[in-house]
């Protein structure tokens, strides 16, 4: 674990030499000053307090100069602080805001299966609380860094007073680095453990308010509460469980200087007795040990940190090393206009797992509308990902206009191709920011004309900003037909040439629904069109029905041929006429 | 005291009354960590000794003095190291124990906030409430409130000593701090500022980030992921100065300490010497033990004016939970008061109900609205209507702004929620899953149920097939949100979850819409057998629910405009509901929306 820890510092210093070495030159200029600082107090007191004492008269120049130094060294010191907190802190700053830019970069690279393998929660935490706790010791580690600087000043200055008196500090700083080798040694397991059930609270708590509505609706509020307070209890358990290693730790540290400074006087009474060393010396020397407790926790502190760090960065770094991206083609996108659709022997599976769809062909001709109709399950909804290149067949091939999608760049995938999916995604930002995505070429007359064909202009025009009004995150201000119907409107904007429609109007009424249908048989016939479907009416409208079941094609065709010739299909969509009957 | 200081102080307070278990300990740790303390102001005591009475005894070092001074010493070093340990403990052990209370309190209180208080706050905020805002009172009290104890008591402690070897030296140590004391004052408030800016960025990045998270899909379907990396990159950029101005700010304020110390040695040595040759009391070992005292002074200072910084993350995160906490519940549990209610069906009878959402029109108006018990109506109208508001009120999870709703003839807000929620279900549009196993979910009401009891209900409703389907069957895991099914699967174990907790008075809220019309079939029968017996309200879009309900309404603009059973209403020409049904018959069973009327 320590040496993990230590390659990552070493890895931050790659990254941000400049602010380290701004750090490590603050904190050794702070480090030789706080030496410098108990000599200087010791000649003080040795030179000018002694003799003024037993003369009872005193050198006013000399007074002046001790004086005059001892400010002197404090402000050199602030000067070495400076340094390496500013240096420290940029550091630490810098590298966060580094690798956020990172892993929000592999996010936004990673292939649709791979997001579909990870909980948003974990995601958020890598990005946020992983990446904190990875660069957390940096803020220490220049100050720890100077320390050593220090200690080693300490021994050299040591020697050069007296050898005797420099063998107690050889004998007080290998002990006090060992104390905090001991601890970080001792505290690490619990602080990983601490780490990871915070992790766990933090879960149940997204999991529980995002089924509040549930859980208010069947009166489960205190069991939740208990399943909360449970891991809560535990956390609580592994704090305590640090707090004891940490409760030790900081009293002893702090106790083992006071220790050099007492064998100092005993030490200290033999030489003087023996004329080796005079008091000023004593002085020195003792209050070089008061001034060093302190900078040396540092290492016990930087140390201790190390394990969280370097689990934080084990999360970040499953993020960064993530494979599989989704590699886009050359080819630009093709003048504007309906685009042909073609699946040739497509199977998928997710994850590696079963196949969900086994050799699918057909086609969607350009200009044309194809309804995919099928029981719960059958893989309607991946159809749809995979036309939309969200996922990549395991086998076979789809292309488009006869080029296979992986050839396309992503730009012309985009354009050509839009999926509104079945749960609508509505961004924190206005209206209008929805629906044009910043995407080039699309101004307010093009962007009220979508509204328009997914009967969104309505509730737009009625919202008080119209459509400069911010919609919240998630759309929350907005009702679940009104994020369809914006989701719908944002993919027409783009004038795709090719339309899929994941069940996308669920949550509208029947009403509305059937004048966005209208709308879009009635607009210029500017897109072909993949329709994912229930309603009737919806499916009606298909020049051709591809009919589905557990993955595969069980029969395509008109809607009124296959009503005639497929049973399991006569059967769906009849559903409603028979409940009726 | 500013207003501010003083809304912090009463933060602070207030935060200690939430935690009873952190100040019922106080009194102890206190005194365990001025006990500790003494351990640092005794070393310059013993040096003072030692060098007066010891090195500079008259006649040559007095080494059986020394090593007497050193024993004593030692022995007092290992009583206050022990005590520090203890402190430290104990202080552990109280500030865990108070925020794990504190933290599932808020949770509680949390979920006892209404459901329009729960979508105009972020959801993920409110997480934040019982996780980092929590983390950041318990890091605060462990290291800096620590510290600031432990700080405290060593001021006074050394201000005592300094007093007892000079009472002019302590004036002039004072003296050569007042400044700092001032600017720290000045400090304080420009850094509260700056870290407000930090904590305000850092939400602004989080939001950012989960949306780039949630909505991956989205980004790739459009193209847009450079425009959403400029955007991340933007607030992470925007966080980073926030931290660096913050911190300039903050190790600009701290060195105000570190000089003071050095004008304080340095005028302590000045004056120590002129008053010593003067004759006033003060000799070698007072002299250099007042140098060490000042180390001991400036310490806690320098703690104290870093933790005061620190503090106010702290503070800030303690009043974000007070916050919530503050929030009273609209909808409150009568609790004991409360009435349970009464065995057998229920009715549900609306008494001049309206409801508004704050500032907003109404949603409701007046409305009126007896259900007998037993019957089983649906509730139609067209988005925005009203429907899924009057389903709200019915459950009780929002209270009307006017007028009262009574089940089984008691009002709603005298009705016990151990009861209401026992009796009355409501299955919500989205059917929310837990990350749990298939029968888990199923049994979320009621817990105590077998996998049998659990599986015999999916039999009964039909569903035997579906489950046989399904990888593990009951065991099988749903996933994250119940990620690993289908929406319209989803939807499955919703039903059989309300199915299961067999309530008095059930309420469907357009709990079939993405489910395959041969899936709705299935539990549209099933659930005919279910409902039978049993008071039920459907909110439905599709009209299929109307056709089987004893009874319909029809919603319109926030009132009732049409009731009776679906043949009755079908044959008003030219009303909502005959609008409603062509329209609903264009798309089911007419070929094509160019065959309407048909």
């Amino acid at each position: 674990m320590l040496g993990r820890g230590l390659r990552l510092l070493g890895r931050a210093i790659h990254d941000e030499p400049g602010m380290f070495t701004y750090g490590v030159l603050g904190s050794s200029l702070f480090a030789l000053m706080t030496v410098a600082s108990a000599y200087v107090v010791g000649a003080v007191v040795g030179r000018v307090a002694v003799p003024a004492f037993q003369a009872h008269r005193v050198a006013t120049g000399g007074l002046t100069l001790g004086a005059a130094v001892i400010v002197a060294v404090a402000v050199l010191k602030v000067v070495g602080i400076f340094g390496r907190r500013l240096g420290a802190g940029r550091m630490q700053f810098n590298l966060e805001a580094r690798y956020r830019r990172q892993v929000t970069r592999r996010y936004l690279d990673l292939p649709i299966a791979w997001h579909q393998r990870h909980a948003t929660g974990e995601l958020l935490s890598n990005a946020n609380a992983d990446i904190e706790a990875a660069w957390y010791p940096i803020a220490p580690f220049p100050f720890a860094v100077g320390t050593i600087v220090m200690l080693v000043a300490a021994v050299v200055s040591l020697f050069v007073v007296d050898w005797v008196l420099a063998l107690v500090g050889v004998g007080l700083f290998p002990l006090l680095f060992g104390v905090n080798v001991l601890y970080s040694r001792a505290v690490s397991g619990r602080v990983t453990r601490a780490q990871q059930l915070r992790a766990e609270v933090s879960t149940v708590a997204h999991e529980s308010f995002d089924g509040a509505l549930v859980v208010k609706a069947m009166g489960r509020e205190q069991a939740e509460t208990l399943r909360f307070a449970g891991r809560a209890g535990e956390l609580r358990d592994a704090m305590i469980s640090v707090g004891r290693v940490r409760g030790l730790f900081d009293p002893v540290l702090d106790a083992l200087p006071s220790l050099g400074t007492l064998a100092v006087l005993l030490v200290g009474a033999l030489r003087l007795r023996s004329g080796a060393i005079d008091l000023g010396d004593v002085v020195s020397v003792s209050f070089l040990f008061t001034v060093l407790g302190f900078p040396v926790q540092a290492i016990g502190y930087l140390l201790a940190e190390l394990p969280r760090s370097v689990v934080g960065w084990e999360r970040v770094q499953r993020v960064l090393v993530a494979s599989g991206d989704m590699v886009y083609g050359e080819v630009p996108q093709a003048e504007r206009g309906p685009a042909t659709l073609t699946f040739d022997r497509v199977s998928f599976g997710y994850g590696g797992g079963p196949l969900v769809l086994h050799d699918i062909s057909f086609e969607v001709p350009a200009g044309r509308t194809v309804a995919l109709v099928g029981p719960t399950g059958s893989g309607k909804s991946t159809v749809a990902s995979l036309a939309a290149r969200l996922v990549d067949p395991g086998s076979g091939t789809v292309s488009l206009d006869d080029r296979p999608l992986p050839e396309l760049s992503a730009a012309a995938l985009a354009g050509a191709v839009a999926l509104v999916p079945q749960v609508p995604f509505v961004f924190d930002d206005s209206v209008r920011g929805n629906v044009t995505l910043d995407r080039e070429g699309i101004d307010d007359a093009q962007v009220w004309q979508a509204l328009r064909l997914a009967q969104a202009d309505g509730f737009v025009a009625a919202l008080p900003d119209s459509m400069a009004t911010a919609v919240g995150e998630r759309g929350t201000s907005l009702s679940g037909g009104q994020r369809q119907r914006l989701t719908l409107a944002r993919a027409l904007a783009g004038r795709p040439g090719l339309l899929i429609l994941d069940d996308a109007t669920s949550a509208v009424d029947p009403r509305v629904e059937a004048a966005i249908l209208a709308a879009l048989r009635g607009a210029d016939a500017g897109a072909s069109v993949l329709v994912v479907a229930y309603r009737r009416a919806t499916i009606a409208l298909a020049d051709e029905v591809i009919y589905l079941e557990r993955g595969r094609v069980v029969a395509r065709g008109t809607h009124p041929e296959l009503l005639e010739t497929v049973p399991g299909y006569a059967a769906l969509v009849r559903a409603y006429e028979q409940v009726a009957a | 005291m500013s207003g501010q200081a003083a809304g912090r102080l009463s933060a602070l307070r207030r935060g200690l009354t939430l935690a009873p278990q952190f100040r019922r300990r106080l009194g102890g740790t206190v005194l365990l960590g001025v006990i500790g303390t003494i351990g640092k102001v005794v070393v310059p005591v013993a040096v003072q000794q030692g060098i007066d009475g010891g090195l500079e005894a008259p006649g040559g070092p007095d080494l059986g003095r020394v090593v007497l001074i050193v024993a004593v010493t030692l022995a007092i070093l290992v009583i206050t190291t022990l005590s520090g340990y203890a402190m430290n403990v104990r202080l552990y052990i109280a500030s865990e124990s108070a925020l794990a209370d504190i933290r599932t309190r808020t949770f509680r209180h949390i979920h006892d906030l209404s459901m329009l208080h729960q979508q105009s706050e972020r959801r993920g905020s409110m997480v934040s409430r019982v996780t980092t805002d929590i983390d950041q009172i318990s890091q605060f009290l462990q290291y800096s409130g620590v510290n600031l104890l432990l700080s405290a008591g060593q001021l006074v402690v050394t201000t005592i000593v300094m007093i007892v070897y000079s009472w002019q030296l302590t004036i002039v140590v004072y003296l050569a701090f007042a400044p700092m004391i001032l600017a720290t004052r000045w400090f304080q408030r420009r850094l509260s500022a700056l870290y407000g800016g930090v904590r305000v960025a850092v939400g602004a990045m989080l939001a950012a980030i989960a949306e780039s998270v949630v909505g991956a899909s989205v980004i790739r379907a459009y193209g847009i992921r450079d425009r959403t990396a400029r955007r991340l990159d933007a607030t992470i950029e925007a966080n980073r100065r926030a931290e660096y101005r913050a911190q300039r700010m903050a190790v600009l304020g701290s060195q105000f300490g570190e000089l003071s110390a050095a004008v304080a040695t340095a005028a302590a040595v000045v004056v120590g010497v002129v008053l010593g040759i003067g004759g006033h009391g003060i000799t070698v070992g007072m002299l250099t033990a007042f140098l060490f005292l000042v180390v001991l002074f400036i310490q806690p200072v320098q703690t104290m004016t870093e933790v005061i910084t620190q503090a106010q993350n702290a503070i800030a995160g303690w009043r974000r939970v007070l916050e919530i906490q503050d929030i009273e519940p609209d909808v409150a549990d009568p609790g004991g008061d409360g009435v349970p209610l009464p065995d057998g069906p229920l009715d549900v009878d609306f008494r001049d109900v309206s409801f508004a959402y704050p500032g907003g029109p109404d949603v409701l108006s007046r409305v009126e609205l007896r259900i007998p018990a037993r019957r089983r109506v649906a509730v139609v109208g067209e988005t925005g209507s009203g429907k899924t508001t009057l389903a709200k009120l019915l459950t009780r999870l929002m209270d009307p702004t006017r007028g009262e709703v009574l089940v089984g003839g008691r009002p709603l807000t005298d009705v016990r929620f151990d009861s209401l929620r026992q009796r009355v279900v409501m299955v919500p549009q989205d059917g929310f899953l837990f990350d749990a196993t298939v029968a888990d979910n199923a049994r979320f009401g009621r817990p105590e149920l077998t996998d049998e009891q659990v599986g015999a209900a999916f039999t009964d409703l039909g569903l035997a097939d579906w489950l046989a389907g399904l990888p593990d069957g009951l065991a099988t895991q749903v996933g994250e949100r119940g990620e690993a099914l289908s929406v319209g699967e989803r939807q499955l174990v919703a039903l059989a979850r309300a199915y299961l907790a067999d309530p008095d008075l059930l309420v469907l809220d357009e709990a079939t819409s993405a489910v395959d019309p041969a899936t709705e079939v299935r539990l549209q029968r099933t659930l005919d057998a279910v409902t039978r017996g049993r008071t039920t309200v459907a909110i439905a879009h599709r009209l299929s629910t109307a056709e089987g309900a004893d009874e319909v309404i029809v919603v319109d603009a926030g009132r009732i405009v049409q009731r009776g059973p679906h043949a009755t209403l079908l044959r008003e020409p030219g009303s909502v509901y005959a609008k409603l049904y062509a329209s609903w018959l264009e798309q089911t069973r007419a070929d094509g929306v160019a065959a309407s009327g048909g």
